[in-house]
């Protein structure tokens, strides 16, 4: 068995948000295994600047999982087939000799499509800017151990922490629901001192936010947590809806 | 918007009445499977437990709370679906079941959802609104048993009967669930539990109405 593959790739191609797009077909030959799939596409990308065509549009940065740039859909799931793997992270020998392999961009109604599979995922940011973040001095870091907090506790919030703001939980959701991102964002905060003290506040204007700008409502049906490539669970969701529904009768103050 | 009006336009408000009202509708079929028992014990058992009911002083309260549960439910349940159509615009080319998350109930909740409500109407229909007849030396006691097994001696109507009951199975063994997730109750420790439960649940009514269907059916109407 050779370990160079051939692949039959569909890609989306659009021009700009305002233009229909459509499926192109493109064929990869001399793939190793070993090469990451945004690696594969750079290839790709290198023959069609050498044929003068206009090469595929992506977004990239830190290619090892931590900056959440490299959206699109592989054959129908969010960054691919590879459990907790974002696309930059996941490797060609996941697929086979002669596999066709079909890339979209995320599909909501929130993230404009800006050319080919780079969408506009600002709407990520808005969610953020309504109140992602903490408003109270601290002054300078605490004494340590000056704040107790529980490990079990510290550890959810990394874990809710871990959160690279991709758009997998939405573009994988059937309702493009924007839950799990908002869930982890307010997790991370409320679980800790700091982050408490304006959780109620924080948790209605983002979720109001999120719900303006067009993402769906959450109807449980766990493809999130499928998706993300920090394996954040749908327990972040029911936390955050335990505490938004406290809101109803309660305040920060 | 005053803060009442904003908490239920947002879609955690939206979805949190939609869970409180589909709990408190599975808690309304367990009273009525229960109640439906009557019937196997005799004609008299399950028609003065049906008399009882309606006796009962505050009936047209409850009656009335009954109604703005299933319509609260099925109004806030088809507008999510709705809006939910309208976040993704742009369907994607490719679906592929990964196996992980989503599954046939989770995905056609408005579907099975929408065969309920119009069964729901027919059922009221055919049955609380439907032909009265009398028991003989009672004074205004309806003989409701008479009327299930003439219904439900119509093949027809066992068939559709059943079909509204298996998609109220699949709706609650999602449903069920999935409101304890939504209301915040969602943890490793009972997670497990509530998914089995949720299953028990849709299996149990299910069951537990077409049998009732089934066994009226096999009656012939009562004059065997
Ligand atoms: C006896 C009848 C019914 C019961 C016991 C029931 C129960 C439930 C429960 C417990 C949920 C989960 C709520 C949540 O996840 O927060 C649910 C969801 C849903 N129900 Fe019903 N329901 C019934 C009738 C209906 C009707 C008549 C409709 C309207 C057409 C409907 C439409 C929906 C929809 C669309 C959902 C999905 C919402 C979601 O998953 O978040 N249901 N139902
Ligand atoms: S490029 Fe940064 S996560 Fe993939």
């Amino acid at each position: 068995m050779s370990d160079e593959m051939t692949l039959y790739l569909q890609v989306w191609r659009q021009k700009d948000s305002k233009s229909k797009g459509g499926f192109q077909n493109y064929k990869v030959e001399n793939v190793s295994g070993d090469m990451s799939f945004l690696e594969m596409l750079d290839m790709l990308n290198e023959n069609l600047a050498r044929e003068g065509k206009d090469p595929i549009q992506y977004d990239h940065d830190c290619r090892e999982g931590i900056c959440g740039a490299c959206s699109c859909m592989i054959n129908g799931e969010a960054h691919g087939p590879g459990k907790k793997t974002t696309t930059c992270e996941m490797h060609m020998r996941h697929f086979n000799d002669g596999d066709a392999i079909i890339i979209e961009p995320w599909r909501a109604k929130a993230f404009p499509v800006l050319k080919d599979l780079a969408v506009d995922r600002s709407a990520y940011d808005k969610i953020i800017m309504a109140g992602g973040f903490i408003e109270v001095k601290y002054g300078n870091a605490p004494e340590a151990n000056s704040m107790m907090v529980g490990k079990e506790v510290a550890d959810f919030a990394m874990d809710n922490a871990a959160c690279i703001g991709c758009g997998a939980c939405a573009a994988a959701c059937p309702n493009a629901s924007a839950m799990l991102f908002t869930a982890a964002k307010t997790t991370q905060l409320s679980l800790l001192p700091q982050g408490k003290v304006e959780s109620k506040k924080r948790v209605q204007s983002m979720i109001k936010k999120m719900d303006e700008l067009g993402f769906g409502n959450c109807t449980n049906e766990r493809l999130c947590e499928a998706a993300c490539p920090k394996g954040i669970s749908i327990i972040s969701i029911a936390r955050m809806n335990r505490e938004y529904m406290g809101t109803l009768l309660k305040s920060d103050y | 918007m005053s803060w009442v009006s904003s908490y239920f336009a947002s879609s955690v408000g939206k979805k949190s009445v939609m869970a409180l009202t589909g709990l408190s509708l599975v808690g309304f079929l367990v009273v009525h499977l229960v109640g439906n028992i009557n019937m196997l014990i005799g004609s008299d058992a399950f028609n003065h437990y049906s008399h009882f009911l309606l006796s009962f002083e505050g009936i047209y309260v409850l009656e009335a709370v009954l109604a703005a549960l299933f319509l609260l439910h099925a109004f806030f349940g088809l507008m999510i679906a709705f809006q939910n159509s309208q976040a993704r615009p742009d369907s994607y080319s490719v679906q592929t079941k990964s196996g992980r998350g989503t599954t046939f109930a989770s995905s056609t909740m408005p579907y099975t959802g929408t065969i309920i409500l119009i069964f729901l109407i027919l059922h009221l229909f055919d049955l609380k609104f439907g032909e009265h007849y009398s028991v003989p030396n009672e004074e205004g006691v309806r003989d409701i048993y008479k009327l299930v097994l003439v219904y439900f001696s119509k093949p027809l109507h066992v068939a559709w009967y059943i079909i509204a009951m298996i998609s109220l199975a699949i709706h609650t063994s999602h449903g069920f669930w999935s409101a304890f997730q939504t209301l915040g109750f969602s943890h490793p420790k009972y997670d497990g539990f509530l998914r089995k439960s949720s299953i028990a649940y849709a299996v149990l009514v299910g069951a537990g109405f077409s049998f009732f269907a089934i066994w009226a059916y096999l009656q012939h109407g009562g004059n065997v």
